[in-house]
């Protein structure tokens, strides 16, 4: 107190210089240590992380095809109506981009952008590059007309005029199952051919399955290691960390052995007369095996954290509830549960997050009803080359990911949790 | 407190082993009774907790039998006693207000709203928390928490409440305040206290009676008087009070006293209580406050030269250290009357006592 001068309404330091400023002198150090000791994490993770996941994003709305590969027809199409088939103009400058995009060889990267839209497309395009590569005077809408069927379509117009933007919703539409229709109105697609709605679901539904197991499972062991005395706890807590010290492929691949139709588990219900011997179950490459697999896989996410809050919960608790006349149960319910939500609330949003994004395992025990939408992302990035969707329903995930963290959020407090 | 009524509770024989080695209770004989405040002291690992435990139902006898009211309840579950316990850490419920914790034993006791909410109010203008019905423990001060941990121990009306350090976690001024809140809710409720502690001061405050535990056995049972004053054996003279403490050999013994010879300087003639045999060797007693410095020429039977090794001024009196019968750490209480001595470091002195305040008694290895 000695060496501080209150002057006016700034308290002042011993030298004269507001207190605030020199305590912020005396926290900058502090902090720019802080910030040394944080850079190269946070280096790491914006490269990354950070960069790629916006990267993705940025490939969800982008449209760049049409309007970079051609520029004449977009500039041509400005004026269109959308009422009836385009006049001479367009298809002048139709041909000229036609010429030059199969001269440069990237007529085609037009073609699959279109075809995501509607099929076909690609074919009209690439067999019109080649062929316009021999027409050399107009006029042009007939020869063009003439080149492929398609565009003497209404509807291919609109496509391409719809595609001239930069930025496009059309990835993000076909993540939620909707497309343009003939008039360029958004409707849901047909009933056979929704997927993803669908996926989505079904990845929420297995998510929330192996929470609720990984919960049932995980709880009665957390409370047995966190009662145990030390020397036996230790030991259990061996087998609980055991799956993370295994390859996640050779605990998958040991599920495939127990769990396929000539696997240990059948042979075991064959031998004690549970199932006959031409009639085996499906517990593998189906739902079955995926949650079973992922279960096994995420539940020590579960028990740590779980186990963490009930370490810290003294057994006078319990002493105190049975001694005020609760029975066991009610003791248990009560008093002991309540003081370990934030430990299963944590566990959950843990298990429930991992398992939302999971891929490998899915991919090699799922089958086809027990594949998630992290294994159509998949197929997208590495297989059909759809990277715009891809980065849509990407995106779709980690933001319905982001809503649930912070709904959860709202309701308990992240305060109030603690991850292991 | 009557003699006639039958104890609250017995505890007949009882033995406790955790590991089927080490008795940890050897052989406990111990009557409650109704009313009563007693106290259980004794140092850490004596087996207080263990033998409270026991009786609140969370840990099984080992051999023996524990009645309430009569009845063996060896065998009834802890939530079937009707006993109230305050734990040394409170043990609130975290995620419940101070009104759902006082609440809880009557909520599981199914009791009606109404009756619930009257009872709560009672207890917490008992413990004069009533404006605080609605906070969580932890927006609670140490001492509030325990308070809110004796009404709830008190709200469902047991007649037997058990208390095990309670106050270990307070400074010490809050616990000498709780020390007495605590004894005027007892003598104002007429509650049975078994109460546990290893302060000595605590429990010669609070109790009727005092049971002092060493080494899984009771070492006396007595009210605070007479176990200061009139203490049965060398460990609860040291473990109560200040004590001085002359080892020597038992040289003679007529009736109730006793000659011991302190080697290598003298005699000493003491009160026989606990001495052993002619010729075995026995520890005295001495309470610091009942020797008199420089006492007039034959008023006492013992009087030793000594020289004064360190004066403390305490203001109510002068606690000196002098060295006496080859003793460093003789005390020496000298209270700070108008007359008193004048004393002065390194002087020689001479201290007398009587017989009767000097008691011999049994040799105590500290451990
Ligand atoms: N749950 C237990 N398991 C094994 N030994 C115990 C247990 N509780 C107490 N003990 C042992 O019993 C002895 C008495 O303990 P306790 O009754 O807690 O003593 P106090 O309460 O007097 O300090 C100690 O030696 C202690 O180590
Ligand atoms: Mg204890």
């Amino acid at each position: 107190m000695a060496n501080e001068i209150i002057g006016g309404d700034v308290v002042l330091a011993a030298d004269g210089t507001p207190l605030k400023a020199s305590l912020n002198k005396a926290m900058r150090k502090n902090r720019i240590r802080a910030l040394l000791l944080v850079t190269p994490l946070f280096l790491f993770i914006v490269f990354s992380f950070l960069i790629p996941i916006v990267e993705m994003t940025f490939r969800s709305v982008d449209n760049w095809q049409v309007g970079t590969l051609m520029p004449k027809t977009t500039t041509a199409l400005a004026g269109w109506d959308g009422k009836a088939l385009p006049d001479e103009p367009v298809f002048a400058a139709l041909i000229q981009d036609l010429q030059a995009g199969a001269k440069a060889r990237e007529i085609g990267k037009v073609g699959t952008r279109l075809n995501y839209e509607k099929s076909g497309l690609r074919g009209m395009i690439t067999r019109s590059g080649k062929k316009s590569l021999k027409v050399k005077e107009g006029p042009y809408k007939e020869k063009i007309l003439k080149m492929h069927k398609k565009w003497k379509d209404l509807e291919t117009w609109t496509v391409i005029k719809r595609n001239t933007a930069p930025y496009t919703m059309g990835y993000y539409l076909n993540a939620v199952d909707m497309k343009y229709d003939k008039s360029g109105e958004i409707v849901m697609r047909d009933e056979n051919r929704r997927i993803y709605g669908k996926l989505f679901l079904r990845t929420f539904a297995i998510s929330m399955a192996i929470t609720l197991i990984c919960v049932m499972l995980a709880y009665p062991i957390a409370y047995l290691l966190a009662t145990l005395p030390l020397r036996y706890s230790n030991l259990l807590m061996i087998f609980v960390l055991l799956p993370f010290w295994t390859s996640l492929l050779v605990r998958t691949t040991a599920w495939i052995v127990m769990l396929q139709s000539q696997g240990v588990l059948n042979d075991l219900f064959v031998f004690f007369g549970l199932v006959s011997d031409d009639n085996r179950l499906q517990l593998i490459y189906n739902l079955t095996g995926t949650i079973v697999a992922m279960t096994h896989i995420l539940l020590p996410f579960m028990v740590l954290p779980l186990y963490s809050v009930m370490k810290t919960i003294s057994p006078s608790y319990m002493c105190a509830a049975l001694s005020l006349g609760a029975n066991p149960m009610v003791a248990f319910i009560r008093v002991y549960m309540p003081q370990t939500l934030s430990g299963i609330v944590a566990g959950s949003i843990l298990v429930f997050i991992l398992s939302i994004g999971y891929y490998i395992t899915p991919a090699l025990v799922g089958g086809t009803d027990g594949t998630l939408i992290s294994n159509q992302i998949a197929y997208h990035m590495q297989k059909s080359l759809n990277w715009g969707l891809a980065g849509a329903l990407g995106a779709l995930l980690l933001s319905s990911v982001l809503a649930l963290y912070l709904i959860y959020n709202k309701i308990v407090g992240v305060d109030n949790m603690r991850f292991g | 407190m009557s003699e006639l009524q039958e104890p609250l509770v017995r505890f007949i024989e009882v033995q406790k082993s955790y590991d089927g080695e080490i008795l940890v209770v050897k052989n406990l004989n111990l009557d409650v009774a109704r009313g009563e405040f007693l106290t259980m002291l004794g140092p850490s690992g004596s087996g207080k907790t263990t033998c409270l435990m026991m009786l609140a139902g969370f840990e099984p006898a080992t051999h023996g039998e524990i009645t309430l009211e009569g009845n063996p309840i060896n065998n009834v579950a802890p939530h079937k006693r009707g006993i109230g316990m305050v734990f040394q850490n409170y043990a609130l419920f975290p995620h419940m207000t101070v009104f759902e914790n006082l609440a809880f034993p009557l909520k599981v006791r199914r009791m009606g709203r109404s009756d619930i909410e009257a009872k709560v109010k009672r207890v917490l203008d008992m413990v004069q928390l009533h404006d605080f019905a609605e906070r969580r423990p932890s927006q609670l001060s140490g001492g509030q928490q325990q308070r809110v941990a004796v009404a709830r121990a008190l709200v469902f009306e047991p007649q037997l409440v058990l208390m095990d350090e309670p106050l270990g976690a307070l400074d010490k001024q809050l616990r000498e305040q709780m020390q007495y809140e605590i004894k005027h809710i007892h003598e104002s409720l007429g509650v049975t206290v078994v109460y546990v502690t290893h302060d000595q001061s605590e429990a010669l405050t609070m109790s009727n009676r005092v049971a002092v535990f060493n080494d899984g056995i009771i070492q006396q049972l007595a009210t605070p008087d007479v176990l200061y004053e009139k203490p049965d054996n060398a460990f609860c003279a040291q473990f109560i009070g200040e004590n001085n403490k002359l080892i020597g050999t038992v040289k003679d013994k007529s009736g109730n006293n006793c000659i011991v010879d302190i080697p290598g300087s003298g005699i000493v003639h003491a009160l026989d209580v606990n001495a052993g045999n002619i010729g075995g060797a026995t520890s005295l007693s001495l309470r610091p406050e009942r020797v008199e410095i420089d006492p007039s020429e034959g008023k006492y039977p013992n009087v030793f030269e000594g020289k004064v090794k360190e004066l403390i001024y305490l203001g109510d009196h002068i606690r000196t250290r002098v060295n006496v019968c080859g003793h460093d750490d003789f005390i020496v209480k000298v209270p700070n009357i108008s007359d008193h001595a004048s004393l002065v470091k390194g002087h020689p002195v001479k201290v007398g006592w009587r017989a009767d305040d000097c008691r011999a008694l049994d040799v105590y290895q500290e451990p």
